[in-house]
């Protein structure tokens, strides 16, 4: 578990860096290191589908990020910040701060999940049935895709319905045809 | 945009082939090893966004066209809601695998051919997230890069 450790605390450094510097092309940089130390972190897991999804949209997005950075004329963050709003976000961080320690006393140790435990629970019937019953070797495709088909489909129209939504907003198409009468 | 220098578009030209098959691979592979439709899809998209950034704009608005792509979006959709409902016609309930129940295929694990309607469903989600990724960033960087809207009307008029 050290490394584990370890690049959590990297990744712990690399968002304080991100939400304070002033230049914007590093904050992009490292939110880049946090994507990575996060997928690097799901592969310790043994979460390989979840670290290949996660280091794929990582790359896709940072060059998107780096990209609208570039092409800004003002790459630096001017100006100070507000007294009130610094003061709100530390008290709540402390709330959140005091109610995440509570809770964590509550929830099993790291690495022992609850319903490993239980024999008739969900996760332990997949693991079990999950080969002869849907024939996928993945046991995460035999998931998604059949026990929980439902939740794929609702993920997919969610993609769909925000891309419809981007496309609509963003396109300039419609402007052009708009604007032909009057040139 | 008129993309970048000669060494980039050589190396963009014979990676982009490799990319690619790799987000080919992960789908159709995606019930036996991990990986799956979403992230082939994003690794098809990324191909794309590869030739956007290499060749300019216009080059990947030839190689795939903007009504292609959304077409391919939604026909990606329809096509898995229709596995679900097929399902629901041949297997008695929504999004059961009657593929694999009903013996119809010759089903053993770790076969390519295998896992009933799994592969197909990966096949379609790898259709819809590689186009409609392909779209979402496409209209991104144009929006971001074209934020003088005369200038270019202009020029296709003199044309």
């Amino acid at each position: 578990m050290f490394e584990f450790y370890t690049l959590l605390l990297f990744c712990i450094i690399a968002a304080f860096i991100a939400v304070e510097t002033r230049n914007l092309l590093s904050a992009v940089i490292c939110v880049g290191a946090i994507g990575f130390g996060g997928s690097l972190l799901f592969l310790f897991l043994r979460a390989p589908d979840i670290a290949i999804t996660q280091i794929v949209v990582e790359v896709l997005g940072l060059v998107i990020l780096i990209r609208a950075t570039i092409s800004r004329d003002i790459t630096f963050i001017s100006g100070d910040r507000e007294f009130f709003g610094t003061v709100v976000s530390v008290v709540i961080i402390f709330v959140i701060f005091l109610a995440g320690i509570i809770v964590f006393k509550t929830i099993p140790p790291f690495g022992t999940p609850v319903f490993a435990q239980v024999p008739d629970s969900a996760s332990q019937t997949y693991i079990s049935t999950g080969l002869e019953k849907t024939g996928a070797a993945n046991l995460v495709a035999s998931v998604i895709l059949d026990f929980r088909a439902y939740d794929t489909l609702g993920e997919a129209t969610v993609l769909f319905t925000s891309i419809i939504g981007a496309t609509v907003i963003l396109r300039r198409r419609a402007k052009k045809k708009l604007e032909e009468p009057d040139a | 945009m008129k993309g970048m220098t000669v060494v980039v578009k050589t190396i963009a030209s014979w990676v982009k082939i490799l990319i690619f098959l790799f987000g080919i691979y992960i789908i159709i592979t995606g019930h036996r090893t991990p990986g799956g439709g979403f992230a082939g899809g994003v690794i098809i998209a990324g191909s794309y966004v590869l030739l956007m950034l290499a060749f300019g704009r216009q080059f990947a608005e030839e190689n795939l066209p903007l009504p292609l792509a959304s077409r391919l979006d939604c026909a990606g959709a329809l096509l898995f809601a229709l596995v679900a409902i097929v399902g629901l016609v041949f297997g008695g309930s929504f999004f059961v695998n009657f593929l694999y129940q009903q013996q119809l295929l010759p089903s053993k694990a770790f076969q390519l051919i295998s896992a009933g309607t799994i592969p197909l469903s990966n096949i379609f989600i790898g259709i819809k997230v590689g186009a409609s990724l392909f779209l979402v960033i496409f209209t991104l960087s144009v929006c971001c890069k074209d934020f003088k809207p005369a200038t270019p009307a202009k020029e296709k008029e003199q044309n």
